[in-house]
């Protein structure tokens, strides 16, 4: 069979697979729409939040930027798995004895503020819509290559799909796709990482195998890729080429972001007890470090093997793959010296191959020569991943739309049956805008990404810590400083990425902090902001100390949450 | 009676160890001291040792952090007699 058979049967057989489980778990009341009834075991919680928080971005794009970036790739692996250790430690288990649907529930409740839980609801939508954006790409891209449909097509399946369970089953439709989803894309991420070890360096965990010598050189892989570096003259592999500091920046603002996540925290409401809070916690990281550290091994391969078969080869002798992505137009060679040879460098102005990153991932298995069920495994897998962090997204928005801003704050009075119309229209009403966007996508949605990881460091994540450890922080505190915090983070970003992009290098950056590092400033100046303020107005009332005190104790979670009949 | 104060104060501590050495493999190995680290292998392999735990070991170590944390809770809560299994006892 061919590869484009073959994707359409595994992609067929899988989208079969989400729209049965889908069906079978339709959510009848509103607290199984939001959050499957708080009845799911936390492996199958750890399972779903993997799936849930494993993006196209983590699937499709990651590995790719590694092997571009080398030691400074390491941010988004350090990044986004760290974050989960604050999660679990600082906040999964007292949200969890908190027992509330959504993040804006604990804002308003806590800070006893109408202001500050429309705030947290517009941070949510927001945050959200930027990352759902850039699913539906995903899932367009995915489509258009494999299926060879037009790309808008692909889009409007996608949505088609996410409509079904999100829109129909809620919370718990979701979770149990998601279960299967995660199922389907660490098989889809493994298989040709196991395949590409074992060929390239004799080990079948590729973990291990990017630290081996290379089959029948004896040369260490790694060694082997930073000579390949310093020979074409790109920064060596191994040490990478960004400043220490803004390094670290970004790694904080990523990790800090990652526990700031609305649909990631939402997870943690569905679990029985808080100590299934904090071991989901712990699934949760141990299935996404599967992939996670696979992701670098990937990358070592793919960057190798790419070197190896295009630099210096003559451009009539490239394999099909070569073709096919050109086509995409997501490789381009110009032959600046007229020779008929790549030349693959890092001077810029010598170089006459273009790469988009994004590629990798798909084109790894062609370019290593797997058989083609793996590449159609593959692209069943990025859609596994892209829809599934859709769907969790799709389900924050429309939460935050008919529980948060509706039912708590403009319409008291509104049914459970109304919430959950209310629910299903704003999701119905959100997939549509988001297949909007993923047909004519806002040429900044990669830069929207460091926006909606700076405005959940910046803004949730110190005004939920400070509310759980500390009795002292009252409304006037927190409020102002989730605006400062917000306001400064969304204030730098949109300056260097959109009112004066080309000042955007280091030497006018804020002690040398790119703006996708600059969330942890934001966060710095939150904290700040809102322990000055709230030391000058008035304690919190008593019952929310009280309220406090119960959170902080696991006993008595389960009388928390009777907010549904 | 719970004895609240004692609980939340063992509670922190064993947040503050854990948080350290999250601090330590990430941030620390990782990124600030990468450069010195990167003179030494891992084992005679090819992974230099700084580049490891950005890359790989900093990962791992999230992964046990979390694991040790959950079971320090699970003793910390019965000790103190606030685990949920006692909730059907009240």
């Amino acid at each position: 069979m061919t590869v484009q058979a073959w994707t359409f049967v595994i992609v067929g057989l899988t989208f079969a697979l989400y729209m049965g489980i889908a069906l079978w778990s339709k959510a009848r009341s509103t607290g199984e729409f939001y959050v499957a009834g708080k009845g799911v075991h936390p492996v199958a919680n750890g399972m779903a939040t993997a799936a849930d928080w494993m993006s196209a971005a983590s699937f499709l794009g990651m590995a790719g930027l590694i092997s571009f970036a080398g030691y400074d790739g390491s941010v988004y692996l350090m990044g986004w798995t760290g974050g989960y250790v604050l999660l679990a430690l600082l906040l999964a288990p007292y949200l969890r004895k908190f027992g509330k649907f959504t993040v804006p529930d604990f804002v308003g409740d806590r800070y006893y503020s109408q202001t500050a839980r429309i705030v947290a609801v517009f941070c949510a939508i927001f945050v959200s819509f930027t990352y759902v954006a850039g699913q539906m790409r995903g899932v367009g891209l995915v489509f258009s290559r494999f299926l060879e449909v037009d790309i808008h097509f692909g889009v409007m399946i996608g949505m088609g799909i996410v409509f079904m369970y999100a829109v129909l089953g809620g919370m718990k439709g979701i979770t149990y796709t998601q279960v299967a989803q995660y199922c389907v894309l660490i098989f889809a991420y493994m298989v040709p990482a196991i395949f590409i070890s074992i060929m390239m360096t004799g080990n079948p965990v590729p973990q291990l195998g990017m630290g081996m010598m290379e089959t029948g050189s004896g040369t260490f892989l790694l060694d082997k890729l930073d000579d390949l570096h310093e020979l074409l003259g790109f920064a060596s592999y191994t040490d990478g080429s960004k400043g220490m500091f803004d390094v670290f920046c970004i790694t904080a603002a990523l990790m800090v972001g990652t526990a700031g996540l609305p649909h990631v925290i939402i997870r943690f409401y569905t679990v029985p007890r808080v100590r299934d809070a904090r071991s989901s916690a712990g699934w949760a990281l141990l299935f996404i470090a599967i992939l996670y550290t696979a992701a670098p091994a990937v990358a070592v391969f793919a960057r190798t093997n790419l070197i190896d078969t295009v630099a210096n080869q003559e451009y009539a002798s490239m394999p099909p793959w070569f073709g096919k992505w050109e086509q995409t137009g997501l490789i381009t060679f110009d032959d600046k010296n007229g020779d008929g040879w790549i030349q693959y460098l890092g001077n810029p102005a010598a170089n006459e191959l273009t790469i988009d990153p994004d590629i990798m991932v798909l084109a790894n298995p062609e370019i290593a020569d797997l058989p083609a069920w793996v590449i159609g495994l593959v692209a069943a897998g990025g859609l596994a991943a892209a829809l599934s962090t859709a769907a969790g997204l799709l389900l924050v928005v429309s939460s935050a739309i008919s529980h948060d801003l509706l039912k708590r704050a403009l319409m008291p009075t509104i049914t459970e049956k109304g919430e959950l119309i209310a629910a299903r229209v704003s999701a119905a009403v959100a997939v549509l805008i988001a297949g909007y966007l993923g047909i004519n996508p806002p040429d900044y949605v990669a830069a929207t990404v460091a926006f909606a990881f700076g405005l959940a460091a910046s803004s949730f994540f110190p005004a939920i810590i400070m509310g759980i450890f500390s009795k002292r922080m009252n409304r006037e505190g927190a409020v102002a400083g989730m605006v400062t915090g917000i306001s400064f983070t969304a204030l730098y970003i949109i300056w260097f990425k959109f009112v004066d992009p080309a000042s955007n290098v280091e030497a006018n950056w804020l002690w040398g902090i790119s703006p996708e590092g600059i969330g942890t400033v934001g966060m710095g100046i939150n904290f700040l902001v809102a322990l000055v303020v709230s030391r000058m107005t008035p304690r919190p009332p008593d019952e929310v100390v009280k309220m406090i005190e119960e959170i902080r104790l696991p006993r008595g979670s389960g009388e928390a949450h009777e907010i549904s009949a | 009676m719970i004895d609240r104060r004692a609980y939340w104060t063992a509670n922190i501590r064993y947040v503050t160890i854990l948080l350290l050495v999250w601090f330590t493999v990430s941030f620390g190995f990782g990124i600030l001291l990468v450069e010195p680290l990167n003179e030494i292998r891992l084992f005679g392999s090819g992974f230099k040792l700084g580049f490891w735990f950005a890359q790989q070991g900093s990962i791992y170590v999230f992964v046990l952090l979390i694991l040790i944390y959950v079971r320090l809770m699970n003793r910390l809560d019965k000790r103190y007699g606030v685990s949920e299994d006692e909730d059907s006892a009240e």
